[in-house]
């Protein structure tokens, strides 16, 4: 069964506790006495229904204040494959905590009333699933049942969200009509929307198509660790430890070791479970060589004709995670890209975007918390990357506050500084 | 050609490419290891990570002494067999050095005195990344949890306040006295977990199985008569046929009444339970609300 893991974006008044709640409950992964702590909560804070959210919103804080401030991650399954949901908070406040459980997604929902319409926070929410090149977008049309099902509105709703989006780079959009409450076409199709052609949320769900959303061409590999036995039966056993980052290697391929630029051939893949055909991404493997080479952690194999950029100077967007200073020019960091860590300095700050209006403020000098920009980095060490919306695992870095040890930045490749 | 990657396998990648960084980034870690189910299978992928290399992290056991025997067999069988460096930190070690006092009554408990233990043992030991086999689906305030937990001086953890966890790149950085939980199998379920367990033909202590047993009806839960609990002059003593479905003190994990007694039929089983496995079995999670964050944030598990 395949993995598909999927991020939520709304707030409580979205209908996203009730949609979970209705995806979990349908494929009978809410538990009994999971169910009857939250009716017994319900009742305590004096709520007129059971709170479905009270099942996510996993911390004290979040149940005494009634919103989701951090990531929580949900599992269930059907026949078909197996979810893992990040849901994530919606308020701009807790951007940062969605951008960490949108990383990762291969799909989003982003949810919203069909009374309202598309609202700052829709926006908010798509642009940041372009942003992180989460390949798939639902667009949950929620609360059809307060208007009437009626085509209009959706259409309408529809007309507007794609006038949005055509700005956004957005892979695959699909347009739900929805009641989570109702449960029209959450699992099943509703009888309550006829006129609506596509399929239910969960059948969209098992069926869309992922395995072709990882990078399967530029072959790229990380060396993480060396594994050197020493031992009697593995005596000259020299092999590479790392988790494919692209592409597809197998046994015989030609490869060139960067930084040293050094070729070789692959002599085999291993694991504990014997030789492998072939390993990409995501799979974590051995790489041993034909030859003896000095290949170390935070050094890349690849195919000699198929290299990723090698440079100091980077152009990136970054979103700010830090409450405790801002993100200025002249700044310098700890970066992590790949298996690679080395420092970096924030050379300039080209342009703070507005997440709501996409407006590109050039003037501001700094990047708060939550907030999003393109700068140019020049690291100490060059980074072998690729253009984030290539490949997401070297297009992305983070930065580190070197004194507090504290992760500051989300970084997205855009490519070599000009 | 297919490159569609089975979930087991996709979760596997994702605990090994996690292990394999903290060797490679930490100098002193080490892999908690309870002999229960989880850290059986976090132990076998820190094998696996490594093959054929020997696993770089000793294991440490934070012994209250009121495990199951067969658990204790498990434990030093294993370590045998793969020639491990074992560490014990023990509760009653910090109970007779005056660190923790022991609870009294019918109902006393070690659970909570481990955190004193554990901690005490990381900063004795100078470990500076500690795995645990804690799993997001078991528990609200595990949902929370990120893959590196940072851990302040003290070993807390600040739910409101954690580090913004990013793509599969993981800020290990700390001071020195701060250390860094690490948990590999955070996106395994129970049943992955038993999933992984038949594919890779891995031994569990027998408990996890069904056997008869003399258990008596405590909080709702079967708890076993074992030298750790005093059975009240009302509690009525029963021969059942039961398993656990999870393994912490004998004085507080209860068993589930069960026919299971292979790999594939506690599959069948865990897949159609409509009880949460720490809900059937676990009364330290029973304290409050809050009482794994509560715990979780003095430094547990």
């Amino acid at each position: 069964m395949e993995l598909l893991r999927f991020a939520t974006a709304g707030s409580v008044d979205d209908g996203k506790s009730t949609l979970i709640g209705r995806l979990l409950h349908d494929s009978k992964s809410i538990f009994e006495d999971q169910l009857s702590a939250v009716e017994d909560a319900s009742e305590r804070m004096g709520l007129g229904e059971t709170n479905l959210a009270l099942l996510t919103d996993g911390l004290r804080a979040e149940r005494e204040q009634g919103i989701t401030i951090d990531v929580a991650y949900r599992y269930f399954a059907t026949p078909k494959r197996k979810f893992i949901i990040a849901d994530t908070p919606g308020h701009i406040q807790y951007t940062r905590n969605m951008v960490t459980g949108a990383s990762t997604a291969d799909l989003a929902i982003v949810l919203l009333d069909a009374r309202k319409g598309v609202i700052e926070q829709s926006r908010r929410h798509a642009f940041i699933a372009s942003l992180l090149r989460i390949p798939h977008l639902v667009v949950a049309v929620n609360k059809m049942d307060l208007v009437d099902y009626s085509e209009d509105r959706f259409n309408e709703i529809v007309e507007e969200f794609r006038g949005f989006a055509a700005k956004l780079d957005i892979g695959d959009l699909t347009f739900i009509p929805l009641s989570a409450l109702r449960g029209d076409n959450v699992v099943a199709r509703s009888g309550n929307t006829p006129w609506y052609e596509g399929t239910s949320l969960l059948h969209h769900l098992e069926t869309v198509h992922i395995s072709s959303d990882r990078n399967l061409i530029d072959a790229r590999f990380p060396v993480q660790f060396v594994l050197r036995p020493h031992t009697d039966e593995h005596h000259d056993y020299r092999g590479y430890a790392g988790t494919v980052a692209g592409g597809v290697l197998k046994p015989g391929d030609d490869v060139v070791a960067l930084p040293s630029g050094f070729t070789s051939r692959v002599a085999r893949i291993d694991s504990m479970d014997g030789p492998l055909d072939e390993a990409f991404a995501p799979m974590a493997v051995t790489v041993l060589l034909e030859d003896e080479l000095d290949v170390g952690r935070g050094d890349m194999l690849c195919r000699p004709h198929n290299q990723p950029t090698v440079s100091q100077d980077v152009d990136a967007m970054v979103c700010w995670l830090s409450e405790t200073g801002a993100l200025a020019p002249g700044a310098k960091f700890a970066l992590k890209h790949t298996t690679r860590s080395t420092r970096a300095l924030v050379k300039d700050l080209q342009y703070r975007l507005d997440v709501n209006t996409l407006h590109r403020d050039e003037a501001n000098g700094t990047l708060e918390l939550n907030e999003i920009g393109r700068v140019r980095l020049r690291t100490t060490q060059p980074l072998f990357f690729d253009e984030y919306r290539r490949n997401r695992e070297t297009g992305s870095f983070i930065l580190i506050d070197e004194v507090s040890n504290n992760t500051v930045a989300a970084g997205m490749i855009l490519g070599e500084s000009q | 050609m297919n490159y569609e990657l089975e979930h087991l396998l996709a979760l596997e990648a994702e605990s090994i490419h996690v292990m394999r960084e903290v060797a490679a980034e930490f100098e002193r870690p080490v892999l908690l290891f309870s002999g229960g189910k989880d850290s059986i299978v976090m132990l076998h992928l820190a094998i696996k990570a490594f093959w054929p290399a020997r696993s770089p992290f000793p294991l440490m056991h934070i012994d209250t002494g009121h495990n199951f025997d067969e658990v204790y067999e498990y434990r030093d069988r294993v370590v045998a067999e793969h020639g491990l460096r074992l560490v014990v930190a023990s509760v009653q070690e910090s109970i007779d050095a005056g660190r923790v006092v022991e609870q009294t009554g019918p109902r006393a408990s070690r659970n909570q005195l481990q955190t004193t233990t554990l901690l005490d043992a990381i900063e004795h030991h100078g470990f500076d990344a500690a795995f645990g086999g804690a799993r997001r689906d078991e528990e609200r305030a595990r949902a929370k949890e990120r893959f590196y937990s940072f851990r302040d001086d003290f070993g807390q953890w600040d739910p409101k306040n954690q580090r913004p966890e990013l793509w599969s790149l993981y800020n290990g950085r700390h001071h020195r006295g701060e250390h860094i939980r690490v948990f590999p199998l955070s996106n395994w379920t129970e049943l992955d977990i038993w999933q992984y367990i038949e594919a890779e033909n891995i031994d569990v202590p027998s408990i996890y199985y069904a056997h008869e047993r003399d258990v008596f009806a405590r909080d709702g839960m079967w708890l076993a008569v074992t030298r750790f609990v005093t059975v009240a002059d009302d509690e009525e003593v029963e021969r059942r046929k039961v398993r656990f479905r999870t393994v912490g003190d004998a004085s507080c994990t209860g068993a589930v009444e069960s026919d299971a007694s292979d790999v594939s039929a506690v599959i069948a089983e865990v897949a159609s339970t409509r009880i949460t496995e720490r809900g059937a079995t676990r009364a330290d999670d029973r304290a409050s609300e809050a009482a794994m964050e509560d715990r979780k944030r003095e430094g547990y598990f």
